[in-house]
């Protein structure tokens, strides 16, 4: 089993690629491996309640870590997050380099 | 927790796309524990350790140079140079040499250097971990 961190900058409002990561992150799940999603910048604007936001909560109930920026939140205006969803300093992504998980950003 | 190498390749040039904050964010943090870090700018980011960037004032907003406090992102990279040092970590920032040619930005914050995608290969090899940051 290996350990993931993909990094998601981008609003899924704005852009449909980051359905296709969504699905690389429940395909990793899926395959046995510990898979971190972290959400950065406008990519936060799905972790609101919104029409947009229950695919992260599935990926959350699939097992897959769902992380949004503690910053990027603030930034926007952002405290109540879905099921799945939790708040998480930039320090995680940092942790998660050090540890060694393979990291990619999109 | 032990002393790690990361390397971090940036492609954003300054002052235009979010990624940098982002990124400036987790060197920092980075920086704070005293690992070793790498930085490979590339194409764009090859601007941001730039000299002659000039903080300016906010004429529209009534305020001089001093009140608008405008961040520069040769300050940035000075900043993370000092914090990794104080730290006991070591920052290795390279800025491409082509990118910077064709940008007319070889003038660099002292503690940064010329190279080439060679250094990043390099950087790899010997990090323990490795992110790269692209362009949208």
């Amino acid at each position: 089993m290996a350990q993931y961190l993909l990094i998601e900058s981008r609003d899924p409002f704005e852009s449909n690629d980051v359905t296709y990561y969504y699905d690389l992150a429940k395909g990793l799940a899926d395959g046995g491996n510990e898979v971190t999603l972290f959400l950065a910048q406008n990519a936060v604007l799905a972790a609101r309640p919104s029409a947009r936001s229950a695919a992260l909560s599935a990926l959350a109930r699939g097992g897959v870590k769902v992380l949004a920026d503690d910053f990027s939140l603030r930034e926007r205006g952002i405290s109540k997050l879905v099921e799945g969803v939790a708040a998480a300093p930039i320090d995680t992504v940092v942790d998660c380099l050090a540890a060694g998980h393979k990291t990619l950003w999109h | 927790m032990s002393k790690k190498a990361l390397t971090v390749a940036l492609m954003d040039p300054p002052y235009e796309s979010e990624n940098l904050t982002t990124a400036f964010r987790i060197l920092d943090v980075a920086a704070r524990r005293g690992y070793d870090i790498n930085v490979f700018a590339y194409e764009g980011a090859s601007g941001l350790a730039f000299t002659r960037q000039m903080p300016h004032p906010n004429p529209v907003h009534g305020k001089n140079v001093a009140e608008e406090n405008h961040p520069t992102t040769k300050d940035q990279v000075a900043a993370l140079l000092a914090e990794t040092e104080k730290n006991g970590g070591k920052l290795d920032w390279v800025n491409c040499g082509m990118c910077v040619d064709e940008r007319g930005v070889g003038e660099f914050v002292p503690g940064t250097r010329r190279g080439s995608p060679a250094d990043f290969h390099a950087f790899v090899e010997a990090s323990d971990n490795v992110l790269v940051i692209p362009t949208k």
